[in-house]
């Protein structure tokens, strides 16, 4: 859980922060989506990188999810009888948003790629440069497009705020004063990413890029 | 004050179990929650009913032996206090108060409110020791161990094994009570010599018993009576990884 | 009143001659040894996981024993030597205060009012060293100091700092490490544990010790245990009084059935009642609960001078305030030992100056030693006792006297047991609170941990190896199994016909009331007679209103209860008895007629110096004398003045 829980981290700062570039124009959107299919070339041939990258995305997504369907299942077998009544007495989001959550964000990054990566869903059609899709995904008109990304991108930063601190724990690096710290910095990171990811959609609506 | 009580019922390992309806009048606020069941056991003996077992020893909150979900919550709801600790101040007259035993798999309900929790016994029996025949060994002045490692093994030490963590875990992990004795005994140097085998054993006999996985959604740590921090796992998770290299 | 006659004088035939120090020494190499192949052959019943059974089990398992461990909670770690706080004495030494083996014997002996065996004791203090060392390997995290060595304090009136603690959960950690080994064994194959088995009855086969009967709790079936031999570490029978600190299922059920059978009970009137519990809060009240000694450093106890007085603590001036421990113990004070703290509360009450429901209580009060060392001082160092007293009480004790009364704690008596700690049937051991053996007529505060952990990781495994190599004893007589099984069936059969209405537990609560009024703290002439004639008239009523509810072929915690009820009714007349027959004063035993002119218990050597060995016979009581013999510690008269 831990290992590829931070293979999606770290695709997700970097890919928060591609994103921004959309501040910069879109030719400097278009730019660094080409970069990223052409980095290395020719050592590696067009889009070797990012197929490689996305190999290993896709894996750690399906190791992750494997891993919390086993996770669950082992819990729904470690407790067959349920509470009459159950309350929770720590923080208690952390189930619900894990499990849930995670299962939606999923469901998210399908359509995402549909919408997005393969312009499928996406008005600007399925051969267009990726700011175009972006541009035209976002306008007011499409105005729940951009509230299911809202709602993603919010549950996205709950997962990582436990997710975060949950997978120090997991291997073993939080103990005494550094737990406080370990959850605090947790926080920090999804807040940011949450912004950051925010930032370019609600941008587009408000008519700020265009 | 009256008290309205939903109790679990089952008679036996077999029986599929309810809950019942009980009155609890002129409860005492200064009655402990056991002694309220004590006196509401007394009147079902005298009719013929069948009194509500529930496991209970020391009544001082340190053998453990105790453990019910009150209101769903181990042990109820006051914070740090084993249930024949709870005092019955605790809730306001009229209250209607849901009561569970500890519920997950490898806590077999015996009958009621008792249930089995020998599985711990059997995560200790995996290597929750350290391997010192009587009388073999050296002063106890030999090795010096530093005060705060001592400290903190202590507060790890004091775990009961009551279970409750086991209750509260969404997942149904036991992960607190084993990690508390693996940190317990991980922080002091008479532990090192079998530090390793003792986090794999004892995580696996954990595993191998049906207890869930650990999230971190740290309930466990808040219904604990001897709060027991989520350090002690963290601290498992680092002797279990290198064991397991 | 039960008659008794007085039998044969009883001697201790295992104690080695010679010097003191010797003792011991001399009779671990004179000990015959099994041979290591044997053992495995050798099956050994240890009733009991507490500090003494835990440890024997556990070292007979890695003598290589076949062992079978029975205790009736769902674990052997919750055998209620997890309650003990204060801690457990050891002569190290390490402070360099002039303590030695010598000194904490003398102090046992002393303390123990001179009614205990000189050799036990002194073996006791022997061995109390190679405990801690024991403890520590195991991983036991005691109390250390800033320089990484193990801290100590002093305790129980002791002058020297010897006592070893882990917080105030120091039988909790050693019981701990007891039962880690024992688990350790139980996967090693050596040891097999019954949890939830409760002993019925002793299978005695040929005139030996040779098995047990017992009771599954969860499925309610009778089973049959044999063994070459049986050891009882079943913990004290303070529950006679209902209310105490022990746990609720402490009881006399293993020794007293084993008493039925021929071992002598010695010394049942010593109780121990200890100064600070909490105070009973109504008729409800289900066990009493300890607050430590350790208190008595800060706090000052009081009451109010004038009798009846209602009002609020803080409204009460300190001139109608009566410090009373300091007024009469100028020496001593607060810190005089438990018995005389105790009586001193109960005469107090006795005046109408009671504080408290029922004005049974007195103030512990921390005023002066908050405004001297500040809130926080005494925060850190009493904070989980003041909570744990909020806890129950409701009360905050830093703004508001503690109330506390004494309260039954520790039963010195037990079986009888010879130096080899085996009673007076053969192959019958009995170790730890369960036997009379070394805290003579009081216990000092603790010795009780000591004690136990002696006797089961040091002295027992050499002294049942002894037992077991001048075997075999030949194959166990099924007919006196089937005997013993019957016997059980039977008494449960009738417990479950009886059919009243009234519950074990309002029983067993008058039961308690009785003894507690009437064979407590003080104890007359009249008064045991009293009782002598109210606990045959209520244990008739109880085996004809008792109410059993539910079958016996369940967990049926009414049918346990019943069974405990039963046999505490025959134990309280024998200690009632042997009160009335001890008509001196000595420890935890005061009759009011032996005191001398300041009211402090008056010893009556000349009559009284020997332990009181009881034998049940089908004519009642018989009492054996076995007398006790001071060569190294001098007789004399305890003060605290
Ligand atoms: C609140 C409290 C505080 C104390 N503090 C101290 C202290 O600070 N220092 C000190 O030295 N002493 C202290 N003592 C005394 C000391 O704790 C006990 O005397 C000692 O622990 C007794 O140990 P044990 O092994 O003999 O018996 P226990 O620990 O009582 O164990 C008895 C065992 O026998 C089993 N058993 C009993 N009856 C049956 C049966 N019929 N069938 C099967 N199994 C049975 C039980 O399951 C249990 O395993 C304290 C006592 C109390 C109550
Ligand atoms: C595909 C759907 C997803 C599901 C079903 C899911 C489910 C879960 C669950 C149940 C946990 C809790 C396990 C634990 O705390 O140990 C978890 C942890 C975590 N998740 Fe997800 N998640 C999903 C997607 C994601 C994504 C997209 C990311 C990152 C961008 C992510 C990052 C993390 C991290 C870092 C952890 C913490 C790992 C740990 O504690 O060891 N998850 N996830
Ligand atoms: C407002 C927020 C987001 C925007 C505007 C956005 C935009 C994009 C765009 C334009 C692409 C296509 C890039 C390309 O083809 O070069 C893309 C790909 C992708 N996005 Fe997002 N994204 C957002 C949020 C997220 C989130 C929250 C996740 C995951 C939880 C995510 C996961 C992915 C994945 C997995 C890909 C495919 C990457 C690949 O094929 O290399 N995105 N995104
Ligand atoms: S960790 Fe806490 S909750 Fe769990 S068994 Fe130990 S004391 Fe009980
Ligand atoms: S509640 Fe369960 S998920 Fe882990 S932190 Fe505690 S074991
Ligand atoms: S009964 Fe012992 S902890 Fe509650």
């Amino acid at each position: 859980m831990a290992v590829t829980g931070a293979v999606m981290v770290g695709f997700l700062a970097l890919h928060m922060l591609g994103n921004l570039k959309i501040f910069y124009g879109r030719e400097s959107f278009n730019e660094y989506a080409h970069w990223l299919r052409t980095l290395l070339q020719p050592f590696l041939p067009y889009r070797g990188v990012l197929t490689l990258l996305e190999i290993g995305l896709f894996l750690a997504v399906v190791l992750h999810m494997w891993a919390a369907i086993t996770l669950t299942r082992r819990a729904r077998k470690a407790r067959p009888v349920k509470y009459v009544a159950k309350k929770s007495q720590a923080t208690g989001y952390a189930t619900h948003i894990m499990r849930w959550g995670g299962v939606t964000i999923a469901l998210y990054i399908v359509w995402h790629l549909l919408d997005l990566t393969f312009g499928v869903v996406n008005p600007a059609g399925f051969n267009s440069a990726p700011a175009d899709r972006m541009i035209e995904g976002f306008q007011p008109g499409r105005w729940w497009v951009t509230a299911v990304y809202v709602i993603a991108i919010i549950l996205v930063g709950l997962h990582l705020r436990h997710g975060i601190w949950s997978a120090f724990q997991t291997l073993g690096w939080v103990k005494g004063e550094r737990r406080r710290i370990v959850k605090l910095g947790a926080l920090a990171f999804s807040a940011v990413l949450v912004l950051g990811f925010l930032a370019p959609p609600l941008a587009i609506m408000f008519g700020v890029v265009k | 004050m009256d008290l309205t009580l939903k109790v679990w019922r089952q008679s036996g390992p077999d029986d599929a179990g309810r809950m019942v309806t009980y009155l609890a009048k002129d409860v005492s606020p200064d009655m402990s929650f056991l002694e309220m069941l004590d006196v509401v056991n007394e009147k079902l003996i005298l009719e013929g009913d069948d009194p509500i077992a529930f496991d209970h020893d020391c009544r001082e909150g340190i053998c453990g032996m105790c453990g019910m979900v009150i209101n769903g919550v181990a042990h109820g709801e006051q914070r740090a206090t084993t249930t024949c600790q709870l005092h019955m101040r605790h809730f306001e007259d009229g209250a209607e108060i849901t009561i569970e035993p500890w519920r997950a798999a490898p806590f077999p309900v015996i009958k009621d409110l008792v249930v089995d929790r020998s599985a711990f016994d059997r995560i200790i029996q995996a290597g929750g020791f350290v391997s010192v025949p009587a009388g073999s060994a050296p002063d106890a002045h030999a090795v010096p161990v530093r005060k705060e490692d001592a400290d903190d093994a202590f507060d790890a030490a004091t775990c009961i094994g009551c279970g409750a963590c086991v209750a509260a875990c969404p997942n149904g992990s036991a992960s607190l009570f084993t990690a508390a004795k693996i940190t317990h005994l991980s922080l002091l140097p008479q532990g090192q010599p079998e530090r390793l085998i003792r986090a794999k054993a004892m995580v696996d006999q954990m595993d191998a018993e049906g207890f869930g996985g650990c999230t971190n959604t740290g309930e466990c740590t808040a219904v604990c009576p001897k709060g027991i921090p989520l350090d002690t796992i963290a601290q498992m998770n680092t002797d279990y990884l290198k064991a397991s290299r | 009143m039960i008659e008794y006659t007085e039998g044969e004088a009883l001697r201790d035939a295992k104690a080695p001659e010679g010097p003191i120090e010797e003792r011991w020494a001399k009779r671990k190499f004179s000990a015959k040894l099994v041979n290591p192949a044997n053992k495995r052959k050798l099956n050994v019943i240890v009733v009991g996981t507490g500090l003494a059974g835990g440890s024997a089990a556990a070292t007979l398992g890695e003598l290589g024993y076949n062992v079978k461990s029975f205790c009736y909670q769902d674990s052997p770690r919750r055998a209620h030597s997890i309650a003990a706080q204060g801690g457990i004495n050891a002569a190290k030494n390490y402070r360099g205060d002039g303590d030695s083996i010598y000194r904490l014997f003398y102090d046992t002996v002393k303390g123990g009012d001179f009614r205990a065996r000189e050799s036990n004791v002194y073996r006791l203090a022997e061995v109390s060293v190679n405990i801690i060392d024991q403890a520590v390997a195991q991983g036991v995290p005691f109390a250390r100091e800033y320089g990484g060595l193990l801290d100590t304090r002093s305790f129980g009136g002791a002058q020297v700092s010897r006592t070893f603690y882990a917080r105030g959960q120091t039988g909790q950690q050693l019981l701990l490490g007891a039962y880690q080994a024992l688990e350790r064994q139980v996967k090693a194959g050596t040891v097999e544990m019954f949890t939830r088995h409760e002993m019925l009855e002793l299978i005695v086969s040929d005139g030996r010790a040779r098995g047990i009967i017992v009771r599954d709790m969860v499925t309610g079936e009778i089973e049959r245990h044999t063994a070459d031999a049986v050891v009882l570490a079943t913990g004290g029978y303070g529950n006679v009084f209902f209310l105490s600190t022990n746990a609720k299922g402490c009881n006399t059920t293993a020794i007293w059935r084993a008493h039925e059978r021929g071992a002598y009970f010695a010394n049942p009137c010593y109780t121990q009642i200890h100064p600070t519990c909490i105070p009973v809060s109504g008729e409800y009240q289900s066990k009493l609960t300890l607050m430590s000694e350790s208190l008595r450093n800060d706090g000052r106890v009081w009451v109010p001078v004038a009798a009846g007085d209602q009002r609020a603590p803080g409204d009460i001036p300190d001139e109608e305030r009566d410090y009373y421990l300091e007024r009469i113990y100028p020496a001593f004070g607060n810190l005089v030992p438990r018995d005389i703290a105790s009586r001193a509360a109960k005469n107090v009450c006795d005046e109408g100056r009671g504080v408290g429901p029922g004005g049974l209580g007195v103030y512990l009060d921390f005023r002066d030693a908050i405004g001297r060392l500040g809130r926080d001082a005494v925060e850190k160092k009493y904070g989980n006792l003041f909570e744990m007293y909020e806890r129950i009480t409701g009360e905050d004790p830093y703004t508001q006297p503690m109330r506390i009364y004494p309260a039954v704690h520790y039963t010195m008596g037990g079986l009888w047991v010879d130096y080899d700690l085996q009673s007076t049937v053969p192959g019958l051991f009995v170790i730890g609170e369960a036997n009379f053996s070394d805290h003579g007529a009081n216990r000092l505060g603790a010795s009780a941990l000591m004690q136990g952990l002696a006797d089961g990781y040091f002295v027992l495994p050499t002294t049942l190896g002894d037992y077991l190599a001048n075997g075999p004893y030949g194959e166990v007589d099924e007919e006196a199994v089937a005997e013993a099984e019957i016997k059980v069936r039977t008494k449960i059969d009738r417990l479950m016909a009886v059919n009243g209405t009234r519950t074990p537990d309002s029983f067993h609560r008058e039961l308690g009331k009785i003894m507690w009024d009437f064979c407590g703290m003080e104890r007359t002439e009249e008064s045991l007679r009293k009782a002598l004639e109210l606990i045959p008239a209520l244990r008739e009523e109880f085996w004809r209103n008792v109410k059993v509810s539910g079958t016996p072929e369940e967990l049926n915690q009414v049918l346990e209860k019943a069974g405990r009820v039963a046999d505490f009714f025959d134990l309280a007349e024998l200690m009632c008895l042997d009160a009335l027959v001890r008509t001196e004063s000595c420890g935890g035993h005061f009759r009011a007629e032996s005191q001398d002119a300041d009211g402090e218990a008056l010893r009556d050597d000349e009559h009284f110096a020997h332990v009181s060995a009881w034998e049940r016979t089908p004519d009642g009581p018989v009492l054996h004398k076995e007398a006790l013999e001071y060569d190294y510690v001098k007789m004399s008269q305890r003060s605290y003045k």
